[in-house]
């Protein structure tokens, strides 16, 4: 086992040694690295305030930057990557770096805690070569809290950097290790394999291990609750599992594939899919989190999956001892936060049934704040209706039990009846039949199930009048 | 001859007036402006966390720390029994624990601290506290306080005629309840303080405070040292919004309890879940009111009560009270009226400062009358307003006895009502509600009249420190400080001013309570009203003795000196000379001339008496206007600012820039207030949304795409105020409740304006669905 953490920080390669391959990244700049401008909010994803950028190697197809939350990222997992943080982003004569310069000339600052956050997230932006479109602006801020200004001076600044040629990436020099690696320090033993197979023997020897891919929800156990995992397995350099593929009528997703590699092929018949992954955590979230991870911490409340049980997905999952083997979406979800997934298991990939044309594909989100936000009620529906009469329906809903699941009562209203009025009012009283919600914070119960079943209202003005404005968002 | 506070001359760059871009903006951006827990960590450093109450109400029977204390890594343990002088962090005389004794009344309230060599120790030696705690009946909410008769001290009452009797004889009348939520301050940097011991038992404190001598004195009191022997130090906060006002004090004292324990530096630095359940909030408020009016809609009487939720203890609740009060006439005359306050008693956070300071609560009561007027009546709410608007020189004293002698509202109301085309659009909207219906838009107005001054007259009193070294750069210190608001810039341009050198001459310095004594908090919208008076009197002070050397040194009279562009002027008929100001500085220093002074303000012509609550509270009175348009989703509830357009009342701005932003950001937080953010507490009184992940303040995308904010040219204040200027900190977020006002607009369409709209604050999603679904069955039912 090597000892020490190797990567890239503010392009020249660094090495971490004597620390816990636990540790935050966000902990260790701040602590032994003594790098203090990147910012502790929240210690949860959701703030913002220790935004660094993550930037991939020079290589032919030049280079990409995203940003990430050092506060979710474990060591472990820093490890071979590329990090740039707020004291980077100066030239070598130490002149700021335009978005540095384009934010405080903008008066977009104030209390300036958030700032260098927002600097790094305004620095991934301007990298990536986006349109100064209100829309992306705001897609790159989301995960970015400002409790000042009010963010339209950030907005303004964020539009004079877009696609400006002299907002450049800062200089790297050096590429970041690669291969398996695994380390020992204090409490905890971290693996990071490289290959599916040493990841199945990991999985089969330690089965109580963190299987980790993201990290942006078994990650907050470190970075919020302040636990210790004795063993973490990390899947996301396994490269079998970041791939995606589109064959027929079938997409495969790669389980450890990021949400922000995943949304290029949510697009056509999937555009609403990848309109709701837009709005799922931030970007920072995005470049972390995975589908399969998703499926792994099975959460009632995981906005992907109530999307893959209404497109009947196929959850493919291998271990070491019995090889690979399909669970259908249906039979994934067995209680709160349990699944079909047994101690050796690792999830491979998922297969969606891509809706064909004909075919109504549709996915809402409630949540008290449209960006970076729970859902109060997660909706995700696919039918086929054939001469104004429904001939199928797959209609799955999250926030509304123990575990994300199917409307079958309410299906069954729909199937064999006209698409109209009567059928939706009998599908939607159903909706109290088929789930027994609770109270909270995002929601009463008679809340979730007064909007679940105006969703489906709203599906039927959709595939209606699709000329009507129906949402909010489009005003 | 002393520099002229009333008139900027602007020779130099970057005096009063002028944009100025914050003293920080470009540190902010590359990450160098240092925070308290980014200082480089003395030797010896131990970490700190607490040990919170994790039941709302009981009796503590016992605290076992042994396993606290035989951790790894600790090295000092304290609890109530530690403290070596009072157990008491009431920035009043109310008498409030640090450390719970004998009862816990909140989750979250601190009971012991942990001290050890990382933090990560401290906080795992913290969760081995065992609490014995006997749980007892716990009331969570300002109902059950009602019921119980439940207050933290008896009711105040502020009134003027007889609103009974007037009501009574009122040719129409009606009442109605309503309530809004509290709100988290979230400031980006959570509370922190870092306590270094020093000889004979001092202590030094860096804290991330509004209130430096508060946490001086608090420190004190709990340590039984003398004031003298604490010196607080800030730079800057990363936030505050009034959350670091009395609560930084405690945080402070724990951290200067365990360095006075222990011998060694200590810092303490909650944790977001932390600092959101174990300190104080915005209040929440129910109102109850009756109201009378003739058929013009004009006010005759109102009775209103409101409930505030004060939580625990007192903290600064009367003040908070007290202002919203003050501020239920908003810019209305109104004959006969009785305002009731109630502090409820609950067993939850103790609720504190949050800019606004109850003014927030105070103003939405006259709207909703307003509203439920104008529905009774079949007019517009802008009709209603415009017929109770205060008076000049008649209709125009409020309810205290003030007169409002500035009034600019209704040149603010017309201004936003053109900049907003409100006529045009609300025919819009209504047409647009006619052709959708899923979807509903609203438009919604409201006009703010806002008192400046710290409702207790003797906290208005600022001091600054000023000294011009011999090379001509000048240090520049005062008790405000700085929490993002662009204080120290606005104060240096005074300096800047006064001087007529650059802006960048200056050097703002930390506030400490060593350089300047016995401040009041940055709190009421009054730092740079008072400090930058403070600092222009320091200033001034040695700007004349500069002035009468340079006469001397020159022989010429005293007026032949002019200051001017960096320069000192000296007209002698037929011989001017020019002297740099460097230059004066070194020759003044030669000669022997004191090149540092203090300067002192305190505010003329306020007074309150606080039992018969009358008196003049307020210097002058800043005034504001706006019209939000909002989309609801009659669906789901969800909800949208689609456009504001605020006119704001800054006096002669003493920054443009800054006020600026002061205006966006407060409209934006007050938006937040109104729709986003939710307090949520579950039966046990455990705050359930108590990190950014649950409790969800505006993002970017919140902002209204379309935000036109109009700073109220030509107005300079009525009053003496440096530079004409006005306060900005608190009115604007004041401003956001025309989006309440829109989103009832919105909702009312529903039913096309048949029904009036109850819509209690927060507007969430389901409180809007809510009152989507009353107002649709209250329609069709009256059509039954």
């Amino acid at each position: 086992m090597p000892d020490t953490i190797a990567f890239v920080l503010n392009g020249q390669p660094v090495t971490a040694a004597g620390v816990s391959p636990a540790m935050t990244l966000l902990d260790w700049l701040r602590g032994p690295a003594r790098l203090t401008g990147t910012k502790e909010g929240c210690a949860e994803g959701d703030c913002g305030a220790c935004t660094v950028a993550l930037e991939q190697p020079p290589a032919a197809g030049g280079r990409s930057c995203e940003p990430a939350n050092a506060c979710l990222l474990m060591m472990g997992q820093v490890h071979g990557r590329a990090v740039r943080t707020v004291e980077g982003l100066r030239d070598a004569g130490g002149t700021p770096h335009p978005v540095q310069r384009a934010l405080a000339d903008g008066d977009g600052t104030q209390c300036g805690y958030c700032t260098p956050g927002i600097i790094m997230s305004m620095y991934a932006f301007a990298a990536g070569g986006e349109p100064p479109e209100a829309a992306l602006i705001h897609d790159a801020l989301a995960g970015n809290l400002c409790r000042c200004t009010g963010y339209r001076p950030i907005v303004e600044a964020m539009a004079r950097v877009a696609q400006q040629p002299d907002a450049p990436l800062a200089s790297m020099v050096e590429r970041p290790p690669a291969g398996a690696a695994a380390w020992q320090d204090g409490a905890t033993r971290f693996d990071s394999p490289t290959t599916l197979d040493a990841l199945l023997a990991l999985r089969r020897d330690f089965p109580d291990a963190w299987l980790l891919a993201g990290g942006t929800d078994l990650g907050l156990r470190v970075s919020h609750d302040r636990d210790v995992p004795a063993h973490v397995v990390h899947v996301a350099r396994v490269p079998e599992l970041q791939m995606a593929s589109v064959a027929r009528e079938r997409l495969r997703i790669g389980a450890a594939l990021t949400y922000a590699g995943l949304l290029p092929y949510l697009a056509d018949s999937l555009a609403p899919f990848g309109a709701m992954v837009r709005r799922l955590g931030s970007r920072q979230i995005r470049a972390l989190g995975t589908i399969g991870g998703n499926l792994g911490t099975a959460s009632p409340i995981g906005d992907t999956l109530p999307v893959l049980l209404a497109l009947d997905a196929t959850i493919h999952v291998r271990s070491a001892a019995r090889g690979p083997r399909a669970v259908a979406s249906d039979a994934f979800f067995l209680g709160y936060r349990r699944t079909a997934l047994a101690a050796d298991d690792i999830i491979e990939a998922i297969d969606i049934k891509v809706p064909q044309p004909g075919e109504v594909f549709h996915v809402d989100k409630v949540s008290k704040r449209r960006d970076q936000d729970i859902s109060a009620v997660l909706g995700a529906y696919r039918l086929r209706i054939e001469d104004g009469v429904v001939r199928s329906a797959r209609l799955a809903f999250g926030g509304m039990a123990a575990t994300p699941a199917r409307a079958r009562q309410a299906e069954a209203a729909l199937i064999g009846q006209p698409w109209g009025d009567g059928a939706i009012d009998r599908a939607a009283a159903a909706l109290a039949r088929d789930f027994q919600p609770l109270d909270d914070w995002r929601g009463s119960a008679a809340y979730r199930l007064a909007v679940a079943g105006n969703l489906l209202r709203r599906l039927y003005w959709r595939t209606t009048r699709p000329d009507a404005v129906l949402e909010v968002d489009q005003l | 001859m002393s520099a002229d506070p009333d008139q900027a001359r602007g020779t130099a760059q970057g005096g009063v007036h002028s944009p100025q871009r914050h003293d920080s903006a470009l540190k902010h951006t590359t990450g160098e402006a240092t925070y308290i827990d980014d200082m480089a960590e003395p030797s010896g450093l131990l970490h700190a966390a607490l040990v919170l109450s994790p039941v709302a109400h009981g009796r503590l029977r016992a605290i076992d720390l042994a396993a606290a204390r035989a951790a790894p890594g600790v090295v000092a343990v304290i609890a109530a029994a530690d403290i070596p002088g009072r157990n008491d962090i009431a920035p009043g005389n109310s008498n409030e624990p640090l450390f719970a004794e004998t009862v816990v009344e909140h989750v979250g309230q601190p009971v012991a601290a942990i001290a050890a060599v990382s933090l990560d120790a401290a906080r795992a030696a913290a969760k081995k506290a065992v609490l014995d705690i006997e749980t007892l009946p716990a009331i969570l909410t300002i109902d059950a306080a009602l019921e119980q008769g439940s207050l933290l001290y008896p009711p105040s009452v502020l009134s003027r005629g007889d609103a009974v009797a007037a009501l009574q004889q009122a040719p129409l009348r009606l009442s109605h309840s309503f309530r809004v939520g509290g709100q988290e301050h979230f400031y980006l940097e959570g509370q922190v303080a870092l306590a270094l011991p020093g000889e004979d038992g001092d202590i030094t404190i860096h804290s991330s405070t509004q209130h430096p001598t508060e946490v001086q004195h608090i420190a004190a009191r709990v340590l039984g040292l003398d004031y003298n022997q604490i010196t607080v130090m800030v730079r800057r906060m990363g936030g505050a919004f009034g959350g670091k006002e009395s609560n930084a004090s405690w945080v402070a004292a724990v951290a200067a309890l365990l360095a006075r324990q222990t011998g060694r530096p200590v810092k303490l630095r909650l944790p977001r879940s932390h600092d959101m359940v174990a300190t104080g909030k915005r209040h929440g408020f129910l109102y109850r009111y009756d109201v009378g009016f003739d058929d013009e809609g004009r006010v005759l009487a109102l009775d209103v009560t409101l409930a505030a939720n004060g939580g625990h203890s007192v903290d600064l609740t009367p003040g908070v009270l007290g202002r919203a009060l003050t501020h239920v006439d908003n810019t209305y005359w109104v004959p006969d009226i009785r305002c009731t306050g109630l502090a409820c008693k609950t067993n939850t956070v103790s609720n504190t400062a949050f800019r606004g300071f109850g003014g927030p609560q105070g103003v939405v009561v006259m709207e909703d009358a307003i509203g439920r007027i104008a529905h009774v009546l079949g007019k517009t709410p802008e009709a209603v307003r415009a017929v109770n608007f205060y008076g000049e020189g008649i209709n125009d004293e409020t309810p205290y006895g003030q007169k409002v002698e500035d009034n600019l509202i209704r040149r603010c109301v017309a201004q936003v009502a053109r900049e907003s085309s409100w006529a045009q659009r609300r025919a819009e909207i209504d047409a647009f509600n006619r052709d959708n219906p899923v979807i509903k838009r609203g438009l919604g107005m409201f006009p703010l009249k806002f008192g400046i001054s710290f409702n207790i007259p003797s906290m208005n009193q600022a001091g600054a420190l000023v000294h011009v070294y011999s090379d001509g750069s000048i240090r520049l210190n005062h008790g405000g400080t700085e929490m993002g608001q662009g204080l120290f810039v606005k104060v240096a341009q005074v300096v800047a001013e006064v001087f007529q050198v650059d802006l960048d001459r200056i050097r703002v310095t930390a506030t400490s309570t060593g350089e300047v004594p016995n401040t009041s908090p940055t709190a009421a919208s009054t730092g740079s009203d008072l400090n930058g008076w403070a600092a222009f009197t320091a200033a001034d002070t040695i700007r004349q003795r500069m002035a009468t050397f340079a006469a001397g040194h020159f022989d010429v009279p005293e007026d032949a000196i002019a200051f001017r562009d960096n320069h000192v002027h000296v007209a002698r008929p037929g011989d001017n000379r020019v002297v740099a100001f460097n230059e004066l500085a070194r020759l003044c220093h030669q000669g022997r001339v004191s090149l540092s002074s203090t300067g002192f303000y305190r505010t003329p012509k306020i007074h309150w008496d606080p039992q018969a609550m009358k008196g003049r509270p307020f210097f002058y009175f800043s005034y504001g206007a706006a019209v939000a348009e909002v989309a609801i989703d009659t669906l789901t509830g969800e909800s949208r600012v689609l456009r504001a357009d605020l006119v704001q009342d800054c006096g002669r701005s003493l920054n443009p820039a800054v006020d600026l932003g002061q205006i966006e950001g407060a409209f934006a937080q007050g938006m937040g207030w109104l729709t986003c953010e939710e307090l949520w507490w579950d039966k046990d009184g455990r705050l359930r949304t108590a990190g950014p992940s649950t409790y969800k303040i505006p993002g970017s995308r919140d902002v209204p795409p379309v935000f036109n904010v109009h700073i109220l040219e030509n107005a300079p204040a009525r009053e003496a105020t440096i530079f004409r200027s006005k306060a900005i900190g608190e009115p604007p977020l004041m401003l956001a409740t025309a989006v309440w006002t829109a989103l009832k607009d919105a909702i009312a369409s529903v039913a096309e304006h048949s029904v009036p709209v109850t819509l209690d604050a927060p507007a969430t999603p389901e409180r809007i669905l809510v009152a989507v679904q009353t107002v649709r069955s209250a329609s069709l039912a009256s059509v039954e």
